[in-house]
């Protein structure tokens, strides 16, 4: 099954619609929670980059029995250097994003931890593609 | 079929409720349905909140409760009293007045119920200081909440904090105490004056517990009407004294929001009503908040205040019960309890007993079946129907949204034609004949709904 969730920029409000959705998905499947939280995790941190740093962007999930697979696509600055934004802690995110709690520069390294594959690719100055696959089998990280 | 999870306290009464539909509409675990003009209960979806209660307009669900004569069956009788019983009434009547009623209905020994809560701060700040504990730390007080997350949130059931409720460590105490002046653990009964049905439903199947040391329920409403009933024949109330209370000022607070809260150390926050809970969890779960060390969830609006057998207004019981506290002397005891030793001198035997030790068990509602592959096809069919419903959760089915239609179908609880859109839909192409169409419905509403009826609320002759 295919789902597609668009994301708009600055939209801190209606952050999180995809999680929720994928969430529920999840619990309807029987999948443990302990690999539901970590899939929540990944999608909520990508949605969030997303939202703080891009134009815009969209979510597609393909879900199976064994594996979710989630492509967030953006319309954004692109990362110059990814191996750096991949540091806790790094973050290019503005005071004013921090200040409403996102920005913590925990985002990519917790995406990356929580997934069991991570892919990364990004062209500054037009924007950046992650792909998260997660197995729904095995609670382990 | 599935076996039931809990033990239910509410129960509707086919023959008075109506299958308004109002009920369906507020159940935030869509636990309910019509069928022939009913509202049904799906047992294991219900955390006993009470909110279809609130909304029932013809008092078809009821609460159970123990028999009252029961209390006879034992020699020491205990009643335990919350603090929002005595919240209900006028400021002039007294803690000590309102055990003078109880004591004249068979009750031996009245105790408050909020002197447990003196046993819990402790008991949570060290599960405060274990640092592998996942935060934030939730309150396992309300028993509607903690089968809510069981229900619909399980991942956080490891946020749950494990331990009881003041009620059971109030009871432990008062059996302890009977028993060292010589009672047998048989002769003791001790029974909960309850403000709502997801206490006796806990009393009755305790999450995560065995066994319990409360012996039966006695609901709120019926204590009220006795008390209220001894007061006004009494006439004019002879003056007392007030500060009846030995509980602290802030432990008599305990079941009001903020009330717990407000005792644990660090960045702790009140929320209650169910849809804030609900929502609060939702987010929670999602990861979308941190920082938070303790989080209060009450399924009532303003706590056990608002608690379903409650009579009175909850914001009024709240504010008296605020103002009672701020009044109170501490360690102003009544005369006959005098001689009795604190709950505090039995802290470490309490201590030994506060944490809930087995297991709680997720019983997850949203799972379809428990073979992935199973599941995976019962969520793309159901998908697939979605399509076809609406979307306008209109409840003509008899399920409170298009989704539930759904999955009821995809469960073989429900069929695609008790929509009335398909239905329509099915006439105009002449896919379906009236009759049958009619049928269908009659099938869902019952016959009555069809037939005029004057007497109904609203109606040229109302009567109930």
């Amino acid at each position: 099954m295919s789902f597609e969730y668009r994301v708009t920029g600055g939209d801190f409000t209606h952050a999180g619609y995809a999680s929720s959705q994928v969430k529920k998905m999840l619990k309807q499947l029987g999948v443990d929670s302990i690999v539901i939280k970590r899939v929540v995790v990944c999608l909520y941190e990508a949605e969030v980059n997303i939202v703080a740093h891009a134009w815009d962007g969209i979510i597609n999930v393909e879900l199976d029995t064994d594996t979710i697979f989630m492509k967030l696509t953006d319309n954004g600055p692109g990362i110059a250097d990814i191996e750096q934004a991949m540091q806790k802690g790094f973050s290019t995110a503005s005071p004013e994003v921090r200040e409403m709690g996102f920005g913590a520069g925990m985002g990519l390294p917790n995406i990356s931890a929580n997934a069991d594959r991570f892919l990364i690719s990004s062209e500054p100055g037009v924007g950046t593609t992650l792909q998260i696959t997660i197995n729904l089998n095995s609670p382990a990280v | 079929m599935e076996k039931a999870f809990f033990h239910h306290a509410l129960t509707i009464r086919e023959d008075i409720c109506t299958g308004c539909s109002l009920c369906m509409r507020v159940c935030p675990t869509e636990a309910l349905r019509i069928r022939e003009g009913k509202a049904r209960l799906i047992e294991d979806r219900c955390v006993d909140c009470g909110e279809c209660f609130r909304a029932c307009p013809v008092h078809a669900i009821i609460i159970e409760q123990d028999d009252f004569s029961r209390i006879f069956d034992y020699k020491h009788r205990v009643a335990l009293v919350p603090a929002v019983l005595h919240g209900q009434f006028r400021h002039e009547v007294s803690m000590s007045e309102i055990s003078a009623v109880l004591k004249s209905l068979g009750f031996t020994w009245v105790y408050e119920v909020e002197h447990g809560a003196e046993i819990l701060k402790p008991a949570i700040d060290e599960l405060m200081n274990v640092r592998t504990l996942p935060r934030p730390l939730i309150s396992s007080y309300c028993p509607a909440v903690v089968r809510l997350i069981q229900v619909r949130f399980p991942a956080l059931i490891r946020n749950l904090a494990t331990v009881k409720a003041p009620l059971e460590m109030a009871a432990f105490y008062c059996r302890r105490v009977l028993r060292d002046r010589g009672a047998h653990n048989a002769e003791i009964g001790v029974f909960y004056v309850t403000p709502c049905a997801a206490k006796i439903a806990a009393v009755k199947s305790p999450v995560g517990e065995e066994s319990t040391p409360i012996s039966g329920v006695i609901n709120m409403d019926f204590i009220y009407n006795k008390i209220n009933r001894t007061l006004r024949n009494k006439g004019e109330l002879p003056h007392s004294d007030d500060h009846a209370y030995s509980v602290d000022p802030d432990t008599l607070v305990w079941s009001l929001t903020n009330g717990e809260a407000s005792c644990v150390n660090g960045r702790t926050l009140a929320i209650d009503g169910m849809s804030n809970v609900t929502e609060f969890l939702e987010q929670l779960e999602n990861d979308e908040i941190s920082g938070v060390d303790y989080l209060e969830l009450r399924a009532c609006d303003e706590g056990c205040a608002g608690g379903v057998l409650l009579s009175s207004n909850r914001f009024l019981v709240a504010e008296r019960l605020r103002n009672k506290a701020r009044n109170l002397q501490p360690g102003n005891r009544p005369a006959e309890d005098r001689e009795i030793p604190d709950i505090e001198a039995y802290t470490a035997y309490l201590m030994n007993k506060v944490r809930i030790t087995d297991e709680i068990k997720p019983r997850s509602m949203y799972r379809l079946s428990g073979d992935r592959d199973e599941a995976m096809r019962m969520m793309k069919r159901s998908r697939r129907l979605m399509c076809w419903l609406p979307g306008t959760d209109c409840g003509l089915c008899g399920a409170p949204s298009c989704q539930a239609l759904a999955e009821d179908i995809v469960r073989h609880r429900g069929d695609i034609s008790q929509c009335v859109f398909i239905r329509e839909s099915n006439l105009e192409k002449e896919l379906m004949d009236p009759e049958r169409a009619a049928g269908i419905m009659r099938r869902i509403w019952g016959d009555n709904n069809f037939e005029k009826n004057c007497n109904k609320k609203g109606a040229e002759n109302e009567s109930n």
